[in-house]
C-alpha cells in the first residue's frame, strides 16, 4: 500500500543522506522525497511517499526513528491528511495549441507563469493524480518538459506534526 | 585559557575515564599524538593495523561492559578500521571511534588521504559525526560516549579535520547532554508485563530464549532469578552465553543452525517463547515458515523497538531495557493477583525435554588416535576451571567453543556473530587483557582466521599482554570445507590452507613462546603447561583432525527441527 510519511530532522548537514541512504540499504521503496527547512531553522521536514507491506512501513517508522539526527516520524497515511505536489510543465504554445493550451491550464486551475511566442510554463498543484491527470490530458508532443516536485503533505485539524 | 583542539581532544578522554586508547598514527592526527604524549592518564596502544586497534577496543568494551575507544588517521586508517567498526556494529557494542581528517579547507578536494569518512561509515555506525569547528570538539565528544553507551548500543565515529585540532579555544566539559532526537525507553510499559505475566502462568510448554541483549543490559542476576522462579526451560543464542549458567539444569544450551537437538526441539514445540535482547536472526530460528508451522504465543523484550517484529511477529512487544524489564515482572511474578506456573504441564514438558536431551546431540568420537577439536575445548574448560575470558576468529572452532567451553557468567564470551569476521580473535584479546589484566585471557582460533591479524603477535610482545592463543589447526577453511561437504558434492574450492608457516617458529619470531600437539594424550599437559605461563604468551598449534565436522547443524532454508545429527 502506499504511504505517506512526514518526518521532522535536525537541519544538519549530512540527515538527507542518512534518511536516504536508510531506505536504499534496506531496500525500501521511494516513490519520492522532499524536503526543506521549517519555520524553526534548526529542523527539516521532510515528505516520503513510499509502499510496502503493514510489516515493512511498521519497519521503515521504527527505523527512521531511531536515526539519531530525526526528531519525529508520522505515517500521514493513517488519518486523515492534505496532500500537495506542484509541477512545472512547459508546452508548445504554436498555432492552435496556443488557445488549447490556455484552455486545459484553466481546466485544471493551473497559472501560466511564463509566456514566449513559441511555449507557455504552465504552474499546477494538486494530489499526484491530478497531476498525472493533467499529462493524460494533454497530447504528449506538445509537453517540451516537466518538473515535479513530489507530494508533501500535512495532517488534516489537530493532527500537528511539531515539537 | 585557550588550548587547541587536540588538547580539548585529549582532556575530554581524561574526563571520560578513558584508560586504554587503541590506535595508529599518520598524518590527520599528529596533534592529537602530540598531546597523548604530553600526559600519562590515557595509556595509548599501539596496535599493528587499524582493523585490529577497532577489535581491541571492541574485545576491551565486551569484556568490561565500557566503551571502547579507537582512534586511526584519514584516509587509509579509517578504511582499515572500517572492519572492525562493522563488526561492533552487527553485535551492538558501544565505541567511539576517533577519525583524523583532512583540514576543512581540503575536504572534497581528492586530497592526500582524504576519504568521505563519514559517509563510507554510515551503513556501520550508530552515529557519527564531522566536527568542523573546535568550539564543538566537547560536546560532540560528550553526546559521542553517550549516544555508544546508551539505548542499543553502538560505535560511534568523530571525525576531526586536522585544522580543527591545531585550532584553540577554552574548554569546558558539559556535564549531561542532551538531545531533542535521541531518548532511549528504559523501563516497560507495565501493562504489556502484566499481558507477558498472564500468558506465562498459562503456558504447557513454555520456552526462554535469551541473547546479547540480557549481557549488553548486564541482566544477568535478574534473568537467573526469573528462570529459576519460574523453573522453564533456557537457551541462549551465540551472543548471550554465560549470561545464564552453562551448568543449570534448566540450561539447554545453545539453539540456532550448531545448537543442540533439546534447544531447538524445545524451541520449535513450544506454546508460549518468552525472547530477552534476541532478535530472532536468521541464524537462529531457521526458515521462518517452518517457525511458524507450530502456533505459539511470543512475548519479546528489546530496548530497540526495531528489533521487534522484524523477522517475526510477536503478541506481547516489550520496549525497554532488560533490566528493568525483568525486575518489573518479578516483581509482579511476587503478586498476589499473579498466579503461579503450570506444574503438572511443566513436568509432562521436561520430560520431553529429557528426552531430547538424551539424544547427546554433541557427542563426539572420544577414542579417536587423532585430536579431536571438542575435546580440546573441553580440556581448556577443565583446566582453565572454566574462569578464562575466551575470544574466538570465526569458523567451526568458534562454535566448538561455544558448544563445549560451559560459561557461567557473562562477557566471558567474546566472538564476532552478527559479521563473523575472521580476525577478531586475538585483538579483542588484546583488549580484554588490558581490561582485566590479572585474569586468564585465551583467543581460540583456527589456522587460518590467526592469519587475518597474526600482525598482532607483535603488539603483545610490545605491551606484554601473556594470551593464550589456542588453534585449532585442521589444515582448512573448515566451515567452508564443511558446507562444500554437504553442499557442494565435496568440492574443496580453496578451502584447503596450502604452505601454512610453521607456527612454533613463527611465535618464537615474534619472541612468544610456541607448541606444536599433535596427539590427544599430550593435549592435558600442553594446556597445563601453558597456562602455567603466567607472564608469557603461548601459542598452542593443536593439530586437529582435519575431517571433523560441527554438529548439529540446520542447512542453509531449513527449520529449527531439521537438523543434520551425528
Ligand atoms: C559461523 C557462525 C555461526 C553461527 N551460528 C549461530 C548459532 O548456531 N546460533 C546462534 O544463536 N547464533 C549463531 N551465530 C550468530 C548469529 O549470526 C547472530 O549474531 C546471533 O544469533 C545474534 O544474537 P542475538 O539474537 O542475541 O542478538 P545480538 O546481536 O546480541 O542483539 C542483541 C539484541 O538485544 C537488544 N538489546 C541490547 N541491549 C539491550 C538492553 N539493555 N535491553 C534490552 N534489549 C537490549 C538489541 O536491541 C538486539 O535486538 C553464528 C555466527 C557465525 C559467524
Ligand atoms: C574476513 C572473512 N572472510 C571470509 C569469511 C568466510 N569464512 C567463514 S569461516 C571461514 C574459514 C575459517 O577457517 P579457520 O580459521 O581455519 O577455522 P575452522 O573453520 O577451520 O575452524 C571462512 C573463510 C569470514 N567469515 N570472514
Ligand atoms: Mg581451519
Amino acid at each position: 500500500m502506499r504511504h505517506i510519511i512526514s518526518i521532522l530532522l535536525e537541519n544538519e548537514p549530512g540527515a538527507l543522506s542518512r534518511v536516504a541512504g536508510l531506505f536504499s540499504a534496506r531496500g525500501y521503496n521511494i516513490e519520492s522525497l522532499t524536503v526543506a527547512p521549517t519555520e524553526d531553522a534548526t529542523l527539516s521536514r521532510m515528505t516520503i511517499v513510499t509502499s510496502g507491506s503493514d510489516d515493512v512501513i511498521e519497519q521503515i517508522n521504527k527505523q527512521l526513528n531511531k536515526l539519531v539526527d530525526v526528531v519525529k516520524v508520522i505515517d500521514l497515511s493513517e488519518g486523515e491528511h492534505i496532500e500537495r505536489e506542484l509541477m512545472l510543465v512547459k508546452v508548445r504554445a504554436v498555432g492552435k495549441d496556443r488557445e488549447e493550451m490556455k484552455r486545459m491550464a484553466d481546466i485544471f486551475r493551473g497559472r501560466i507563469i511564463d509566456v514566449t511566442d513559441r511555449d507557455y510554463t504552465i504552474e499546477l498543484t494538486g494530489s499526484g493524480s491530478k497531476l498525472d491527470a493533467f499529462l493524460k490530458a494533454v497530447s504528449r508532443d506538445v509537453i517540451l518538459e516537466t518538473v515535479r516536485t513530489g507530494a508533501s503533505g500535512i495532517g488534516r485539524g489537530d493532527r500537528v506534526l511539531k515539537l | 585559557m585557550e588550548i587547541s583542539g587536540a588538547e580539548i581532544l585529549v582532556r575530554c578522554l581524561q574526563e571520560e575515564g578513558v584508560d586504554h586508547l587503541f590506535g595508529y598514527p599518520g598524518g590527520a592526527v599528529l596533534f592529537i599524538y602530540d598531546e597523548l604524549f604530553k600526559q600519562n592518564r590515557v595509556k595509548h596502544i599501539l596496535v599493528r593495523h587499524e582493523q585490529a586497534a577497532v577489535h581491541a577496543a571492541d574485545g576491551y568494551a565486551r569484556a568490561s561492559g565500557r566503551v571502547g575507544v579507537a582512534l586511526v588517521t584519514s584516509g587509509p586508517g579509517v578504511t582499515n578500521a572500517v572492519t572492525g567498526i562493522a563488526t561492533a556494529y552487527m553485535d551492538s557494542i558501544p565505541m567511539v571511534i576517533i577519525t583524523g581528517q583532512v583540514p576543512t579547507h581540503a575536504i572534497g578536494q581528492d586530497a592526500f588521504q582524504e576519504v568521505d569518512t563519514v559517509g563510507i561509515t554510515r551503513p556501520c555506525v550508530k552515529h557519527n559525526f564531522l566536527v568542523k569547528d573546535v568550539r564543538d570538539i566537547a560536546t560532540t565528544v560528550k553526546k559521542a560516549f553517550y549516544l555508544a553507551a546508551t539505548g542499543r548500543p553502538g560505535p560511534i565515529v568523530v571525525d576531526i579535520p586536522k585544522d580543527v585540532t591545531a585550532a584553540k579555544c577554552k574548554f569546558e566539559y558539559p556535564e549531561t547532554v542532551e538531545m531533542r532526537s535521541y531518548s532511549p525507553v528504559t523501563k516497560g510499559h507495565a501493562g504489556q508485563i502484566k499481558k507477558a505475566l498472564s500468558l506465562l502462568m498459562k503456558a504447557e510448554r513454555p520456552m526462554i530464549y535469551t541473547g546479547g541483549g540480557v549481557v549488553l543490559g548486564e541482566a544477568s542476576k535478574e534473568l537467573s532469578q526469573l528462570v529459576r522462579k519460574l523453573g522453564f526451560p533456557c537457551t541462549s543464542t551465540l551472543m548471550g552465553l554465560g549470561a545464564f549458567p552453562a551448568s543449570d539444569a534448566q540450561f539447554l544450551g545453545m539453539l540456532g543452525m550448531h545448537g543442540t537437538y533439546e534447544a531447538n526441539m524445545a524451541m520449535q514445540h513450544c506454546d508460549v517463547l518468552l525472547a530477552i535482547g534476541a532478535r530472532f536472526d536468521d541464524r537462529v530460528i531457521g526458515n521462518p515458515k517452518h517457525f511458524f508451522d507450530e502456533k505459539r504465543k511470543i512475548i519479546h523484550i528489546d530496548i530497540d523497538p526495531s528489533s521487534i517484529s522484524k523477522r517475526v511477529r510477536v503478541d506481547v512487544p516489550i520496549v525497554g531495557n532488560v533490566k528493568d524489564v525483568l525486575q518489573e515482572l518479578t516483581k509482579q511474578m511476587s503478586g498476589a493477583a499473579a498466579g503461579k506456573p503450570d506444574a503438572a504441564a511443566l513436568k509432562t514438558w521436561w520430560a520431553q525435554i529429557e528426552l531430547w536431551r538424551a539424544r547427546d546431540s554433541l557427542k563426539y568420537d572420544r577414542s579417536s588416535t587423532l585430536i579431536k577439536p571438542q575435546y580440546v575445548i573441553q580440556k581448556l574448560h577443565e583446566v582453565t576451571r572454566g574462569e578464562a575470558y575466551v575470544t574466538s576468529d570465526v569458523g567451526q572452532h568458534q562454535m566448538w567453543a561455544a558448544q563445549f567451553y560451559k560459561f557461567e557468567k557473562p562477557r566471558r564470551w567474546i566472538n564476532s556473530g552478527g559479521l563473523g569476521t575472521m580476525g577478531f580473535g586475538m585483538p579483542s584479546a588484546m583488549g580484554a587483557q588490558l581490561a582485566h589484566p590479572k585474569d586468564t585471557v585465551v583467543c581460540v582460533t583456527g589456522e587460518s582466521s590467526i592469519m587475518m591479524c597474526i600482525q598482532e603477535l607483535s603488539t603483545c610482545k610490545q605491551y606484554r599482554l601473556p594470551l593464550k592463543i589456542v588453534s585449532l589447526n585442521n589444515r582448512y577453511m573448515g566451515m567452508v570445507r564443511q558446507w562444500q561437504e554437504f553442499f557442494h558434492g565435496n568440492r574443496y574450492a580453496e578451502s584447503y590452507m596450502d604452505a601454512l608457516p610453521d607456527f612454533v617458529k613463527l611465535a618464537e619470531s615474534f619472541g612468544h613462546i610456541g607448541v606444536r600437539i599433535e596427539k590427544p594424550g599430550d593435549v592435558e599437559g600442553a594446556l597445563v603447561e601453558a597456562f602455567k605461563r603466567k607472564n608469557d604468551l603461548v601459542f598452542m598449534d593443536f593439530v586437529t583432525d582435519q575431517a571433523e565436522n560441527v554438529y548439529p547443524m540446520i542447512p542453509g532454508g531449513k527449520g529449527l527441527s531439521e537438523m543434520i545429527l551425528v
